[in-house]
């Protein structure tokens, strides 16, 4: 008995340690984030300074020069992450729903179409992507944010998934009492879906918010810039002074992570599920 | 009924997905880089917009900014605006894109080692020769800095882009760690050596660092003693079989030098570009090479006496020290834009090379003036009599008159390059491999961009 | 990010009639419905795959002018100049260790918190928020934290005696990159281990218990062979994620340097096409790419199509 307590006070130290670790990088952020740039260039001071919030909302407010103001990042941001996200949701739904629930011709074409590009995620074709969506015209823009990263049929397939595991017979009693095929999707295909929705829209909005690559090509705009690829503008521009705006940098960090953080935090279990999607 | 049921449906959706497409439109003019959004509204609302991208930001950007509402509120048919487009290669890389997509600026600021990359491009842009000529605008070559006009200067000595900020390396010192061990700014790099040496053993933690290795330790190294940089006069001559010659024993040499002080800790690798200047500033080096345009922000950010001296030379060689070239930019003028806009890009040019634009450009920055015109001003204005740190550069640049293997390297993709020779010193001062095998493959790499280049042209 | 991968694809085996609950007779509306999913896909996949394609055997300098065909020339230069296969040599290395790491350690968590009586919420939280953290933001804190002209990494490293230099080391930039992939992905394998865990049948652990075996020799015998499957599974998406996904985390640290000795196949990519303007040698590249994720995909469906204990 006494050993068995032994054994779990032991499973907590590890456990506590292995999760002080993890929160050592934030530490370090908000200890940067509340000196001034100066304090950091000789030795780190490694207790919090007093200038924290002055700092997050000079970020915030002003920003850097020939940056935008970190809190219009973070709108574009949220455009970007809701856009991608509910604009998924919004194509994957009914294309699942079709591949599923019909029998037509071409059903083959479709399902194949979409799912082809399960083999090659944007990272991969980034490049022509990028040419195609400069002269459709979309560089600098919330379409050429969101709509070129819709084109993955991850969320199709998930959702073809799912519907797969609905009795046939549900489908079957809807057609033979005369409900129309997006009555069904309306009223009972999609309230039953609920939890899937909302495991997919934690998985998305994270996904649209950290994305880097996609809009560090796409905006030149300061306008249009994303807080995530603001990043590497704004560690540039810290740099360009003799003493480097770490400070300053730290607490445009702290910014950006918090919106995605606070999401899976609060949406936990949507989110666990949605990452072991696989498995359950 | 199903097929209207059908296409309803679709409709739906499409709809909603063109909302998002729709709020793509950007906003008119677009961009708004935080500082010309305030300061540029004083022109009229029927002024002619010219668009200008640029590299600059912090301390140099509000300086261009300057110049940039000078000429707005000068006149009111233009309205130049200054777009911070990040460094210099994502510049070069946002104006080649944007020209696939025909969305380029009216001027953009490329880098030294894009200016081969461009000029053989023709057809993108306008010469800026041309356009002067056209809109009957004085401008002649000899108008430039020797330094800065061979830099840029075609094969037939004209100008293609307007040489803007220009700069060279020099070598920057911290006076009261250099008077505590009794030393005088090295001329040499076996000065170098030693005075570094002494650094540390008074207490310093390395002797000196080195900004931009690829630029100052390769392409000036090469110029400032007068060892050739690639064949056919650094490529000035020819575009196809143009060979690098940096695996030659006077790079091999200095890489290796370069390594052992590494190694005792007399010198310390600090990364690309400038970041070693935190080194620097923090008093963890006495002494850091890089270019003179770093001079505002170094002033800024040192807490101590800072002195500027000539870059090291290779004692024993006999043309030593020979010339510096020019690092920095020049502007372009892209091709295909509204007619209309042409007149006006002539005049924002001409008012950037005038003698007060230049003399307020240069005793701000830390740049040399390009233009004779701003060299004449500064002089007036007894600039360099109250600034002796500010007649370093220039000296480097004009003492003696450029051989034909000291103009400049002109060399198409030249920032591959760049990024081969990095590779290869980050591979020697880590022990990796020596500074010979390093630099032979750097060589044979180099010599493949270079004849991919030529191959595409 | 890994989601691109998610676990969705390894389902992706369909058959060759896919599967249907199919029993509405309308032909319309399916590909009304279907439609602006296609739409996507053609503008946004597969145009952009022909133009790679395209782009791939033809020669056109910088700005796109004076496009000749030249064969496989360009494959040729990308296969005989050595940094593509100087960056697939950097991927897999990434790819190998960054995957061991990840999983070993994610596992551990698994295991540890499964068995603690109390507190398996908050475990869970603990250990699940930093996948959230987007990699450019943990890139920037990492280059804070190991920077060595500022950086406290650096100041601790160097007074523990290490010339910590990662600038210049290009095992040490590897190191850096690595584990702050680490940081950040050890959630998802935590994640996935700890729904195996809890998907394996109890009598069998239990039986294991009754034999008198100690609990490391049972965790070893019995729980770890029959977490095969996710073991697996884990295997290749952590090694795939490395070949797509790891961008943000090279650009914001190392711009794949010293001596390209961070740059993956991705970030090789980008340098052609982007900084070096070479987008014939890009176009070379990135079908080069897709043919390997390609293949590295089929074997992910062919080797998981066989499900594991649970199901």
């Amino acid at each position: 008995m006494r050993a068995r307590r032994r054994r779990e006070a032991g499973r907590h130290v590890l456990l506590i340690g292995l999760a002080l670790i993890f929160l050592v990088p934030i530490y370090v952020a908000v200890v940067a984030a509340s000196h001034s740039a100066g304090d950091l260039l000789a030795a780190f001071p490694y207790a919090p300074g007093g200038l924290l919030l002055r700092n997050l909302g000079r970020v915030l407010i002003a920003g850097f020069p020939n940056a935008a103001p970190v809190d219009r990042m973070l709108a574009n941001s949220l455009v970007m992450a809701l856009g991608i996200s509910l604009g998924k949701l919004l194509i994957s739904v009914p294309a699942a729903f079709a591949v599923v629930f019909f029998n037509f011709r071409g059903r083959m074409l479709v399902f194949w179409l979409i799912f082809i590009t399960l083999l090659l995620p944007v990272e991969v074709r980034f490049f022509p992507t990028y040419q195609i969506t400069a002269q459709l015209g979309l560089l600098n823009s919330y379409g050429g944010l969101i709509l070129p990263l819709m084109a993955s049929a991850t969320a199709t397939f998930l959702f073809r998934q799912y519907f797969l595991t609905l009795p046939k017979e549900l489908a079957d009693a809807a057609r033979i009492d005369g409900v129309r095929p997006l009555q069904f999707l309306l009223r009972i295909v999609l309230p039953l879906s609920r939890p899937n929705l909302a495991a997919l829209f934690v998985i998305e909005f994270v996904y649209g918010w950290n994305q880097y690559l996609w809009p560090l090509l796409t905006t030149t705009d300061t306008h249009y810039q994303t807080v995530v690829m603001g990043m590497q503008g704004m560690i540039s521009i810290a740099s360009s002074f003799g003493v480097p705006q770490w400070n300053l940098v730290m607490a445009a960090a702290i910014l950006a992570l918090l919106p995605p953080v606070l999401v899976v935090v609060a949406m936990q279990r949507w989110f666990v599920r949605g990452i072991a999607a696989g498995i359950n | 009924m199903r097929r209207a049921q059908a296409i309803a449906a679709g409709f739906a959706v499409m709809a909603l997905l063109a909302g998002c497409g729709g709020a793509a439109a950007p906003a008119s003019g677009g961009t708004t880089a935080s500082g010309a959004a305030a300061a540029t509204t004083t022109g009229s609302s029927s002024a002619i917009p010219i668009t200008f991208w640029d590299a600059y930001t912090g301390p140099l950007g509000a300086d261009l900014q300057h110049l940039v509402d000078e000429f707005n509120s000068s006149q009111t048919q233009y309205q130049v605006k200054a777009v911070y487009k990040g460094t210099y290669p994502q510049v070069l890389a946002d104006t080649i894109a944007a020209y696939r997509s025909h969305q380029a600026p009216d001027i953009t600021m490329i880098f030294d080692v894009g200016t081969a990359t461009m000029m053989d491009s023709q057809g993108v842009y306008e010469p800026v020769y041309k356009l002067m000529a056209q809109n009957n605008i004085p401008f002649a070559t000899s108008d430039f800095v020797g330094a800065a006009a061979s830099y840029y200067e075609t094969a037939a000595d004209h100008l293609d882009s307007l040489p803007f900020a220009s700069s060279t390396p020099v070598l920057y010192y911290n006076k009261a760690m250099l008077a505590k061990i009794n030393a005088q700014p090295p001329a040499t790099w076996s000065q170098m050596g030693s005075v570094g040496a002494a650094l540390v053993k008074s207490g310093v933690k390395n002797g000196f660092t080195i900004g931009w290795p690829d630029w100052t330790q390769f392409e000036q190294y090469a110029v400032w003693n007068a060892y050739p940089y690639a064949t056919d006069d650094n490529g000035y001559t020819a575009v196809k079989g143009v060979q690098l010659l940096i695996n030659t024993k006077p790079f091999v040499d200095h890489i290796n030098q370069l390594a052992q002080w590494q190694k005792s800790g007399v010198f310390i690798y600090g990364g690309r570009e400038s970041t070693p200047e935190p080194l620097f500033l923090s008093g963890k080096v006495g002494m850091y090479i890089d270019s003179s345009a770093s001079y505002a922000a170094i002033a800024k950010g040192a807490k101590f006496a800072f002195g500027e001296a000539p870059l090291p030379y290779q004692n024993g060689d006999a043309n030593a020290p020979q010339n510096t070239v020019v690092g920095g930019n020049s502007l372009w003028v892209m091709a295909g834009e509204p007619a209309d806009v042409y007149p006006g890009v002539a005049r924002f040019l001409q008012f950037l090379m005038s003698g007060p634009s230049q003399a307020y450009w240069a005793a701000n920055t830390g740049y040399v003036p390009i233009s004779t015109a701003g060299v004449t001003a500064l002089t007036n204005q007894g600039f360099y009599a109250k600034n002796p740190y500010a007649m370093v550069a220039v000296k480097e640049l004009t003492d003696k008159p450029a051989l034909p293997t000291t103009r400049g390297i002109r060399l198409g993709d030249l920032s591959q390059i760049r990024d081969i020779e990095n590779a290869a010193i980050t591979a020697v001062f880590a022990n990796k491999e020596s500074a010979q095998q390093a630099l032979d493959k750097a060589e044979q790499q180099g010599n493949a961009v270079l004849a991919k280049f030529a191959s595409s042209y | 990010m890994l989601q691109a991968t998610s676990p969705a694809r390894t389902r992706a085996r369909p058959a060759a009639a896919p599967a249907t609950r199919a029993v509405f007779p309308q032909r319309a509306l399916p590909l009304a419905l279907a439609l602006p999913q296609l739409l996507v896909v053609a503008l946004f996949f597969l145009w952009p795959t022909y133009l790679a394609l395209r782009e791939a055997f033809i020669n056109v300098n910088a700005f796109g002018l004076g496009g000749r065909f030249v064969g496989l020339a360009n494959f040729a230069y990308v296969l005989t100049t050595g940094s593509y296969l100087h960056a697939l040599g950097v991927t897999a290395e990434f790819g190998l260790i960054a995957t061991a790491a990840r999983m070993a350690l994610g596992l551990l968590l698994a295991e540890q918190v499964q068995q603690v009586g109390r507190g398996r919420a908050i475990y869970r939280t603990l250990f699940a928020w930093t996948y959230a953290v987007p990699a450019a933001v943990a890139g920037s804190l990492w280059l804070f934290i190991f920077n060595p002209q500022v950086g406290m990494g650096g100041e601790i490293l160097a007074a523990l005696g290490v010339r910590w230099n990662f600038l210049l080391s290009s095992s040490q930039a590897l190191a850096v990159v690595i584990s702050m992939t680490v940081w950040q992905l050890t959630a998802y394998n935590y994640l996935f281990f700890t729904a195996g865990l809890q998907s394996l049948p109890e009598d069998v652990l239990e039986a294991g218990a009754l034999d008198g075996a100690g609990p490391s020799k049972r965790f070893w015998r019995i729980t770890f062979p029959m977490l095969a499957p996710t073991t697996f599974y884990l295997s290749v998406v952590n090694i795939i994620f490395v070949f797509f996904s790891t961008f943000a985390t090279i650009d914001i640290l190392t711009q794949g340097g010293p001596d390209n000795g961070t740059a993956t196949l991705v970030y090789r990519i980008y340098q052609d096409a982007f900084q070096n303007a070479n987008t014939s040698v890009a176009g070379a590249e990135t079908i080069l790419l897709i043919l390997l994720v390609s293949a590295l995909t089929a074997v992910q469906f062919r080797f998981l199509g066989r499900r594991g204990y649970y199901q």
